[in-house]
């Protein structure tokens, strides 16, 4: 499966290899450099690339090419998903996946590779098992070992690999037994010019943060669940019960996970909670053009909309921007042709404005077509979809937890065409 | 990359791009950096005693593999710390000398012993990871050793020592293929084994070794598909994948029948877009007539129905996984529930979304309808990189229709004016391709892409032309205008592809347009020399052309342009000049084939077929790499198609396992947790089955068929005589008294096999159903009459028990208008009846349900059965256990239950058992077969649950053994009549 494994930053230098099976000389990249200069971006890498002896299989993460070497026959989403999974354990482990923190760990990260795959095949990939097998690193930790000489390895064994509740380790102990939930929804959208909705669809998380004694066996339920239309679960998830009850009941994990992520039923019509209206355009003459735009809170369910910034990927040609806004800031990036204005919390009665003009590079044709608006936003306290939490209720132990829901509306891929 | 850099890291990047960043890195340590060449300082650390020393050094050297630094040299001084009592010195050196032992393959050889040591340890996860190092060590001479090793893990007693067993098991083939035969050897006994750590690991290491052995699931298939919701998320993929190859060989084609109807409609609506061969179907349609009517494979509805919940998974791999088996093995009308979830997958990272797409762009060719609904969310965004927007493009053309036609071509209308020219080049296409399959809007499309022709991008533009030509082609007459105008574009397009589809385009209408074309030509030749190889040919070709045509006018030009073309460069060029030459311009010596110039050069073409580059793709497995790169790569197994004719199921037929054995404790204490987690109902075992097998049945068409045995089965296949009830009775009966011998019998005979044999795999939770007589066929002069309790809800009213009623005529007249007429009822008792039988022809036979409500009494239900001709008084009585269902319960609701249900409603006895009633299992399976409860899970005692199904009053029942043969059976119901019978049912039952 595996063979090995390539970390390469975006200077083009490996930083890291590891090798599962007999070791591949790491020229190998050679074929993977070689489409990284095609594409245009890091994005447009292909994933998957053929060579004449293997296959290169690659993502782009937090600025990290993580390439894996195949030899025979496997699915590529399988590859694909551990190496997300790698990545993600990094975060998990280290608070960022960096090729700093990479560099700085060394030796951790060589350890959890080794327990991940075992001949290419993935072996405890859940994060319980692993942090009992290697310790994460702290600061405090980190100094101590140095003057004791003790390790990060867990002296003891692991019990999750052989328990049939592999995602949660035995023996948890809290003073403080507490159960939180975030409830995060995402609106994509795509919105014309006139105004009116292409597209638009909701989707959810619930992440959450459980950090209770023993093996707490938890159910959740909801005031709307049918509200949920697809879901995908964490495997502690019991299908049946969500089936016939439409409640998810579980065994939580110990510490941050996401228990499911969900999309909103089609039929339900989406709340677009801003209008944009704008307006830009270039002019032959003069080589200038000019820009308006105005973000206007729509349908808000009396929450106040924040952290709203638009961005704007200009044409090449645009050169600089002279604008003023009612409210916020604005950067305009020449090298990389981004506007950003940042606007932060959104004003009922004021709608902010930002308005000036552009000047474009002499002598080049106008630009045909206007770029579009990405917008982000944020709504604390509401889940756009109405999705309500009903209750929380604990079995299996005796102490009482504290209990907390979070929710969180956010734009996702929100974008508005002019 | 160049050369030379590659060159450098070779050499294992000692020389020039590591170095400058040594002194910035903690994990090398400031020491390190001065003094790098030696490693002198690195073997004192590592013979010194104190363990922090050693740690560092290791550190450090391990920090040196990462980064791809030779420290081959300090190998012995590493290997003698292989026992080192500190355990992260061990693991360390454990990575050191799987790196490696490859090159030192003596000095490897000192460390054996000490994982000779660890594989008798008594814990199990040192023994585990002993075996796991051991195998890792790429050392020939160690072979026998490994494969000692492996074969005493195989047997080991912990799942997770057998678990790296299997993973030992490529790692030896890989090292020395002629182990082959005993690798495969232990790869059959792992295979058997019933753990869900072992399975994933297991189908991994037949996959590498002996993908080919088929043979050896067979036994395990079952057990597979019942194991494989509990297995990680990794070996559920491998699964999946070995199990869609393997249910391509041994089961039918479910589609069969459809695809030859469905095809031919297609065609008529669309006729560029299939052509599958015609002989291939009037063989088909022979095979269909001559083929009896389809039924699905038990086995293959098993597969089916357990890895649907997996498309709820949120590892993308696994929900690739099952929509390909989905897409491969499912009838055509349950293939739609992977698109939701495959849509879902393209919320996730980039690459995730990449594959899925390429995936879905092969499956929409052959099955549109299933993405139709989700069309909105392939709409392309300003910001997804254009790999992603490209393949959207595909989906989206490959879904366009007449229907949704004008949404898609607005949509792209807006993609036409992006940035992202590759893009908009691929949007061009796209629209050629949609005027192409749908007729409709051929002219829209058309005018859209000439009013393109005077865009400012020169690759828009010859993007365009290349179109427009493809299109023109189908008919040209139409389009004079259009040709006239892109005669014009020559003075200004550079881009040779769009310049050479323009220059055919005018040779191949010149007729339409006589007076522009030898002008044209006029201005090629001027600039001939200073062309691309594409265009040059095609002037040929249009000056060979006119000169057929229009000879007049361009006789002179077309001799200077051949004069030109004869000292052309390029030898393509020249050879086609002189063949022109030849052909057209009429010498003594030309043959008889200028004759026929005419023909050859202005011959009609065939406009062209444009197709999607994903078409036919699916021969190859979906989300294999090898689809995704549409070439074979290594390993890859073909997906076989299906068989002409099933080959024999009862090989997957399995022989029953002592229950006792099943019991062990292990195994409980398994269940005991992942029970109520998901397994699917009557495949794993399950104290918690029959509540599952409730919720179970509305989830997929026809499941909970195998359970009862004919339900489904029997309304798919009229043709299929069904065999008598009665016997089939009787045979299960004989079956589960002998506790299962192999058999070969024909259907009807399997599928009553296959019930039990699920059942024991796992669990005896829902009993056989047993059927009663309601008329014999004596009285009935010749139409018999049974029924039996199917234990499903019925769903007209949930309060009613429903009975299944299979009626047979044995009588050489047929039977007409069966119904139920005057049914006499004790007060508070309903009846629904069925619908009426029309006719029932001698020979056949027709299952019904019926529901009644008993309002929670054994009373009978007395009715009349009505013929056309004669009236009968029929009766069933209930027995008890039939009047309630089972209820999920955790052990902590059971207990608050029964706390309330004490006094008057508590009903206990002491028992013995009967003597084939011992352990567990064959309780649980007694009472549930009596009783329609569903067992808790819970410890050591037996615990039942489930209510009456008229008043929903809870039934509890709890068996706690006390010695060998002496058990104490309590029941607590609200309704003590019910308790009263019900206990006097069980005691019964178990006393046996």
């Amino acid at each position: 499966m595996i063979h090995s494994l390539f970390l390469i930053n975006s200077a083009g230098d490996i930083f890291l290899e590891k090798h599962w099976k007999s070791v591949i000389s790491r020229s190998v990249c050679d074929y993977f450099f070689e489409a990284q200069e095609k594409a245009s971006t890091p994005e447009n890498v292909p994933p998957v690339i053929s060579t004449p002896h293997h296959y290169l299989i690659n993502i782009y993460r937090d600025k990290i090419f993580f390439v894996s070497v195949i030899q025979t026959e496997v699915p590529p989403l399988f590859v694909i998903e551990f190496l997300h999974r790698v990545a993600e354990m990094f975060q998990d482990y280290f608070g960022e996946c960096s090729e700093a923190s990479i560099k700085d760990n060394v030796v951790i990260v060589y350890e959890l590779l080794e327990e991940m795959l075992d001949n290419g095949f993935p072996l405890a990939t859940e994060s319980n098992i692993l942090k009992e097998l290697i310790k994460p690193p702290t600061v405090l930790r980190s100094v101590v070992n140095t003057i004791t000489g003790s390790t990060n390895v867990g002296e003891t064994l692991p019990t999750g690999q052989l328990s049939t509740v592999p995602w949660r380790r035995t023996g948890v102990k809290y003073t403080n037994n507490e159960a939180y939930f975030d409830v995060v929804e995402e609106i994509d959208a795509i919105i014309d010019k006139s105004g009116t909705t292409v597209i638009a669809e909701i989707q959810g998380v619930i992440d959450a943060c459980v950090k209770l004694s023993g093996m707490p066996d938890l159910t959740l339920s909801f005031v709307n669940p049918r509200l949920m239309d697809d879901l995908s679960f964490h495997p502690c998830v019991r299908f049946k019960r969500w089936e016939a009850e439409r409640v998810l009941s579980f065994i939580p994990p110990d510490g941050n996970f996401r228990l499911v992520s969900y999309h909103v039923n089609a039929q339900n019509l989406v709340a677009i909670p801003v209008y944009v209206k704008q307006n830009i355009s270039f002019f032959e003459s003069g080589f200038s053009g000019r820009l308006d735009i105005t973000v206007e809170p729509k349908q808000t369910m009396g929450k106040t909309v924040e952290g709203v910034v638009v961005t704007v990927h200009m044409p090449k040609v645009v050169l600089s921007a002279n604008l003023t806004p009612t409210q916020g800031t604005y950067n305009y990036d020449p090298v990389t042709k981004v506007l950003a204005w940042d606007i932060g919390k959104l004003n009922q009665q004021k709608p902010p404005n930002l308005k000036g003009s552009l000047s474009l590079q002499s002598g080049a044709p106008k630009p045909e077509e206007n770029p579009s608006l990405n917008i982000d936003l944020k709504i604390q306290q509401l889940a756009i979809s109405g999705l309500k939490v009903n209750r929380l209720d604990m079995f299996g132990e005796k102490y009482k937890p504290f209990k907390g829901v979070k929710y969180l509306t956010k734009a996702g891929k929100f974008q508005v065409r002019t | 990359m160049s050369s030379s850099s590659a060159f450098n890291d070779d050499k294992g990047g000692s020389s020039s791009i590591g170095e400058p960043e040594y002194g910035h890195d903690p994990a090398s340590g400031g020491i390190f950096s001065s003094d790098y060449k030696r490693h002198d300082d690195l073997k004192e650390m590592l013979d010194s005693n104190k363990d922090s020393l050693k740690l560092e050094a290791m550190k450090r050297i391990v920090a040196m593999i990462a980064r791809g630094k030779n420290a081959s040299d300090l190998f012995p001084a590493v290997v003698k710390n292989v026992a080192c009592k500190n355990i992260e010195v061990k693991k360390l050196v454990y990575v050191y000398l799987v790196r490696y032992a490859e090159e030192q393959q003596d000095l490897a050889l000192l460390s054996i012993s000490t994982f000779q040591r660890g594989l008798k340890d008594p814990n199990q996860l040192i023994r585990a990871s002993a075996l796991r190092v051991l195998s890792s060590i790429r050392v020939t001479i160690i072979v026998p050793i490994m494969m000692l090793a492996i074969r005493e893990a195989a047997s080991d007693m912990s799942p997770y020592v057998r678990k790296t067993a299997a993973h030992a098991i490529p790692k030896l083939y890989s090292l020395d293929p002629d182990q082959k035969d005993q690798l495969i050897e232990v790869i059959e006994k792992l295979l058997a084994d019933k753990t869900t750590l072992v399975a994933g690991s297991v189908v991994m290491a037949f996959e590498e070794v002996c993908p080919e052995r088929i043979d050896l699931i067979h036994k395990n298939y079952r057990k597979l598909c019942n194991l494989l919701i509990d297995v990680e998320e990794w070996g559920q993929v491998v699964i999946i994948n070995m199990l869609t190859r393997y249910a391509r060989t041994q089961f039918l084609n479910p589609n069969a029948n459809e695809s030859l109807l469905e095809e031919g409609t297609e065609k008529a609506f669309y006729g560029s877009d299939e052509d599958e061969g015609k002989e291939e179907k009037v063989e088909a349609a022979a095979l269909v007539a001559k083929r009896k009517p389809y039924v699905m494979d038990p086995d293959h509805r098993l597969l089916l129905r357990n890895t649907k919940p997996l498309l709820q998974s949120r590892n993308a791999a696994v929900v690739m996984a099952v929509a390909q088996l989905y897409f491969h093995l499912a009838p055509k009308a349950e293939v739609g529930v992977i698109a939701k979830a495959l849509v879902r997958l393209m919320r996730s990272h980039s690459e995730v979304q990449y594959v899925v797409l390429q995936n879905v762009a092969t499956m929409s060719i052959k099955r549109r309808g299933m993405f139709e609904p989700y069309l909105k969310s392939f709409y392309i965004r300003s910001t997804d990189p254009t790999q992603i927007k490209v393949l959207k493009l595909e989906v989206l053309t490959n879904l366009a229709n007449e229907t949704n036609i004008s949404t898609i071509l607005r949509e792209f209308q807006t993609y036409i004016k992006s940035m992202d020219k590759d893009f908009v080049a691929a949007t061009i296409q796209a629209i050629g391709r949609c005027a192409t399959s749908i007729g409709e809007v051929r002219d829209t499309c058309l005018n859209g892409l000439v009013q393109l022709l005077s865009n400012r991008d020169e690759l828009v533009v010859a993007e365009s032309v290349v179109v427009i030509k493809k299109l023109l082609q189908m008919q040209p007459e139409r389009h004079s205008d259009i040709i006239k105008h892109m005669a014009k574009l020559t003075d200004n397009i550079q881009v040779p592809m769009a310049r050479a589809s323009i220059l055919w385009l005018i040779g191949e209408y010149c007729e339409h347009i006589p007076k522009i074309a030898p002008d044209v030509l006029r201005k090629m030749a001027k600039s001939f020399t200073n062309e691309e190889d594409i265009v040059k040919l095609q002037v040929l070709n249009l000056a060979a052309k006119l000169y057929l045509t229009n000879s007049k006018q361009t006789k002179l030009l077309t001799q200077y342009v051949l004069n030109l073309a004869k000292y052309d460069q390029n030898y393509d060029i020249r050879d086609r000049a002189r063949f022109i030459r030849q052909l057209i311009v009429p010498t003594d010596k030309s043959g008889a084939l200028s004759k026929y110039a005419k023909k050859l050069f202005l011959a009609l073409k065939p406009a062209p077929v444009l197709e999607s580059p994903f078409k036919d793709r699916d021969h190859f497995q979906l989300g294999s790499l090898s689809h995704l790169l549409n070439a074979k790569a290594g390993g890859y197994q073909e997906l076989p198609d299906w068989p002409e004719v099933a080959p024999d199921p009862s090989v997957r037929n399995v022989e029953v396992p002592e229950w006792t054995k099943c019991s062990s404790r292990e195994k409980r204490k398994e269940k005991k947790v992942e029970k109520p987690f998901y397994s699917d109902s009557e495949g794993e075992s399950g104290p918690t089955e029959s509540a599952d097998s409730d919720s179970d049945t509305g989830s997929g068409t026809g499941s909970g068929s195998e359970e009862s045995g004919s339900e489904s089965g029997s309304e798919e296949s009229e043709g299929e005589s069904e065999s008598d009830k009665e016997e089939e009775e009787e045979k299960h009966k004989r079956k589960s008294k002998s506790r299962a011998k192999k058999s070969t019998q024909e259907s009807e005979g399997r599928k009553l096999f296959l019930s039990s044999a699920s059942q024991q795999a796992v669990s005896p939770a829902s009993g056989p159903v047993k059927s009663y007589e309601l008329l014999h066929r004596i009285t009935g002069e010749g139409l018999s009459v049974s029924y039996c309790f199917s234990r499903q809800p019925f769903s007209h009213d949930p309060h009613m028990v429903s009975v299944q009623m299979q009626f047979t005529n044995n009588g050489d007249t047929e039977a007409r208008n069966l119904r139920i007429q005057e049914p006499k009822l004790q007060s508070g008792m309903r009846i629904a009846e069925f619908p009426e039988i029309d006719v029932l022809p001698p020979g056949e036979t027709v299952t019904m349900v019926m529901g009644i409500d008993f309002s929670d009494s054994t009373q009978a239900a007395n009715f009349q059965l009505c013929t056309h001709t004669r009236k009968f008084f029929l009766t069933i009585q209930p027995p008890v256990g039939e009047l309630m269902m089972p209820v999920f319960m955790t052990e902590n609701e059971f207990k608050k239950e029964q706390g309330q249900l004490t006094g008057m409603n508590e009903i206990t006895e002491k028992l013995t058992l009967g003597e084939t009633c011992q352990g567990d299992a064959a309780i649980v399976q007694r009472v549930t077969s009596t009783a329609s409860l569903s067992r808790v899970p819970c410890g050591s005692e037996m615990k039942f649950a489930g209510k009456t199904v008229t008043s929903g009053s809870l039934v509890l029942v709890t068996i706690v053994t006390r010695e060998q043969l002496v058990a104490q059976l309590t029941v607590n119901c609200e309704k003590m009549l019910i308790g009263t019978m019900l206990v006097k049912d069980i005691l019964q039952a178990l006393s046996q």
